[in-house]
Order: C-alpha cells, then sequence, then structure tokens
C-alpha cells in the first residue's frame, strides 16, 4: 500500500541524475550529427516504400 | 522530380535536436558535403545547419541543403532522356523551453523544376519521472504541388498530415531506449507524373508497350520504431534498431540495424549495418498482362519487393579540445562518412539485360562541426 501511495505521488527516479555520467558520454547520443542522420534518411526514404517511425525521417531525392 | 514527397518536417525536428525536453540543443555549426552515386544517378552538394540559443529559453536553427542531381537511372534510359536539375531545400524552427517542457515549430521549403513542397510543424516534448522519460508529440502538414517540365499547363497538388509520438527512456546507468509511431496521411496527386507502367503488346517489336501509371489518390501508412543504446564497460557504444512498418498500398516492411561507436582518442570509430525489406504495393506489376487492367496501375521499383543492405563506416576528428577551446569555439570536429548500399529487385526487370534490377549505389559525406 505504501508503494502505491508513493507511486501515485511520483515515481523515484531509479537512476539518479549523479549516475547518468555514461548516458551523458557523446558516444552515447542517439543523435549525434543531425544534418548527417537526416541526410541517409532522405537517401532511405527516397530509395524505398516505408517511411516514418526512425525519429526522423528526410525529404528529396532525385530519384526519377 | 521527386518521386514522393517526404518527411521535410520531421526530418527538420531531429535537426532540432536531443531527446531531453528540459535542456536546449547545443549550440552548433555545421557544413557539409554530401555525394550520391549509383544506377546512373549522381546527387551531391551542400547542406549547411546553425544553431543559436537566444536567452536561455530559445534556441533557433537553420539548414540550407542543395542536391544538384545528373539523372540516366534506368527508369530515364527506359522511358525518356537523361536529365539534370538542382533542388533547394531551407528550413527555419525554433524551440522554446519552459520548465521541463520544449515547444518546436518549423516550417521547411523545397524547390525545384517540377516540384515544390512545403511543410509546417508543431511539436512538444515533456520530461517526465525525474527525467527519466521524455514523451514528444508531434504534427506536420504538408503542402506539395506536382509540375511536368514539359508541359506547363500540368499542375497537380497533393498534401499530407504526420502524427507523431515518440517516448525516450532511461532504462539503466548504461541503456537508453526510444519508441516512436508515426503515422501519415497523403491525399491528392501521389504517383510520379513522368512514368508508365508496361502491358504485354503482341503487336509490339518489343513485346510490350507503355501506359502511364495511376495510383491511388490516398495513402495512409504506420510505422513503429525501437532503438536501444549500451555503453560498453570498455567505453563504446553498441545499438540496435528495429521498425515495422505498414500501409494501406499493402506495403509490409522490416527494418533492422545493428551500431557500433568506438573512441580513440580525439577520434572516434562508427561502424554500422542496415537492412530493409519489403512487398510490393497491391497496384504494382512488372509488366501487366493487358492495356487498363486494373484501376491502379504502378512499375516503380521503389513499391516493389526489395531488398536492401547498407555497410556504413565513419571516423570523425575532434581537431578543437573542448577543454582548451579556441576563440569562440568551444569543440571541432570533422568527420568523413561512406556507405554502401545495395539493393536487389527481384520483381522489376532490367530491360537493358533482361535481368532483375539490383541498385549498388555509393553515398560519401564529408563536412565541419563546430560548438561554441
Amino acid at each position: 500500500m505504501l508503494l502505491v501511495v508513493a507511486g501515485c505521488g511520483g515515481i523515484e527516479p531509479w537512476v539518479k541524475p549523479y549516475e547518468r555520467d555514461r548516458l551523458a558520454d557523446p558516444i552515447m547520443a542517439l543523435d549525434a550529427d543531425p544534418v548527417s542522420s537526416s541526410y541517409m534518411q532522405h537517401v532511405y526514404e527516397a530509395r524505398e516504400g516505408a517511411r516514418g517511425g526512425e525519429g526522423a525521417a528526410g525529404g528529396g531525392c532525385g530519384c526519377n | 522530380m521527386h518521386r514522393r514527397p517526404a518527411f521535410y518536417l520531421l526530418a527538420f525536428l531531429a535537426l532540432a535536436g536531443g531527446s531531453r525536453a528540459g535542456v536546449l540543443p547545443d549550440d552548433r555549426g555545421d557544413v557539409m558535403y554530401h555525394s550520391y552515386v549509383g544506377g546512373g544517378v549522381e546527387i551531391d552538394g551542400p547542406s549547411v545547419l546553425v544553431r543559436k540559443k537566444v536567452g536561455s529559453n530559445f534556441s533557433f536553427v537553420g539548414n540550407y541543403y542543395v542536391d544538384y542531381v545528373s539523372s540516366a537511372s534506368i527508369d530515364v534510359v527506359t522511358q525518356a532522356s537523361p536529365y539534370t536539375e538542382q533542388r533547394n531545400q531551407w528550413s527555419l524552427g525554433m524551440d522554446y523551453l519552459r520548465g521541463n517542457t520544449t515547444m518546436s515549430v518549423n516550417y521547411t521549403n523545397s524547390e525545384e523544376s517540377d516540384f515544390d513542397a512545403k511543410t509546417f510543424g508543431f511539436a512538444v516534448s515533456q520530461d517526465l519521472f525525474g527525467d527519466l522519460t521524455t514523451l514528444t508529440l508531434s504534427y506536420a502538414y504538408g503542402d506539395d504541388l506536382v509540375r511536368r517540365s514539359d508541359d506547363p499547363t500540368f499542375q497537380e497538388p497533393a498534401t499530407r498530415q504526420m502524427y507523431g509520438i515518440g517516448v525516450t527512456q532511461i532504462l539503466t546507468r548504461d541503456l537508453i531506449a526510444t519508441l516512436n509511431f508515426e503515422t501519415a496521411t497523403d491525399e491528392g496527386y501521389l504517383n510520379n507524373p513522368y512514368r508508365s507502367v508496361r502491358y504485354l503488346d503482341p503487336g509490339s517489336p518489343l513485346g510490350y508497350s507503355w501506359e502511364p501509371e495511376v495510383y491511388p489518390h490516398t495513402r495512409t501508412s504506420n510505422a513503429l520504431g525501437i532503438r536501444a543504446r549500451y555503453y560498453l564497460p570498455y567505453r563504446a557504444a553498441v545499438e540496435l534498431e528495429v521498425r515495422g512498418y505498414t500501409d494501406t498500398w499493402d506495403i509490409d516492411g522490416l527494418m533492422g540495424a545493428i551500431m557500433y561507436v568506438h573512441p580513440y582518442g580525439p577520434w572516434t570509430f562508427t561502424a554500422k549495418y542496415r537492412y530493409h525489406g519489403q512487398n510490393s504495393a497491391h497496384f504494382y506489376r512488372d509488366i501487366f498482362l493487358r492495356p487498363q487492367a486494373t484501376n491502379f496501375r504502378g512499375r516503380d521499383k521503389e513499391l516493389s519487393e526489395l531488398y536492401s543492405n547498407t555497410y556504413s563506416i565513419r571516423a570523425s576528428y575532434q581537431f578543437i579540445d573542448e577543454n582548451k577551446g579556441w576563440n569562440f569555439v568551444k569543440k571541432g570536429t570533422v568527420t568523413a562518412a561512406y556507405d554502401r548500399l545495395d539493393i536487389k529487385y527481384p520483381d522489376f526487370t532490367n530491360l537493358l539485360t533482361g535481368g532483375y534490377y539490383v541498385l549498388d549505389a555509393n553515398v560519401v559525406q564529408l563536412f565541419v562541426s563546430f560548438w561554441y
């Protein structure tokens, strides 16, 4: 019951801010170079029938 | 012209930055040269991105992108004539941070000789549960105009609406994951005005003839993707990604990727493999049995069954150390990336050889990045 009440009052973060040093390392950035990832997504999108769901997508191809 | 309108907005939301709602993205500038060579097509050009905070609550971003296209693709050489063209795209965006909430607006404009696209977008991100979770909602509206370079009177509109929801979750000290769902609806003129379909014609010397393709005027797609990145004990990272896709044209697709990141002194090396497979749209045929065989008809290889493999390597060198800086620049990197793209189309005949078509392409990116 205490846990439920505590849950209603807010979830306790199980990874403390001072424990996030590894996650803050640049090698852990999910999109370290947006200009590059955006470009590659539009390379794929122009040549495949699928799109979206990757958190980002790009435009343009010259694909005729 | 572009065969299919693209997610300009969501691309720009990606440019808009990180996975943390309560922190504005870093001020940075990128200058990139990109090159794609494959299947008789050469596309290259620059992309320039500048992002800058104003005060403690606002961040502005702008991007200018150009494609110089020279095309003698399999579609062009069998149905038309080789051509060159230029596409210019620019984007402007703003992020507003208030507490743990970031609101983003943006606008993207793309122009070429026979295709214009405008996209307006809005997104809200909220950090939750002690900043372990970031929830993002996004919406975009796209307005396209399709023309023909050989017919000044031809002008057809298409519109698009996109809805996205994403969750980025810190799972452990070493593991972060993100889940994204996007649904998009297209309406209007969705096919390529230049392309045709083949049909059997015993009266033709080749045994077949051509007629214009006809696409449905609506399309709705759904995509669900998940990515997870793990910090390895010796300071390296590995990422897995999977995406499932389905749409009302009966295309079902599956994409999977694995990536490895390894820093070494001022260098960072990355290797990646990506796979994508899909079946064909219900109105796709390599060759139809007769003219006007079905209400909707298409022979775009992008809508056929295909299997795509990409092998990627990249190296990044940090030439301005973040602990020392240089004038107003805090950090600087230069990056070279190479991607080898192999796509097999088992239901699309290469009319030059008689076998099934295979596309091999080389993609190169060179860019310099500054943080200030």
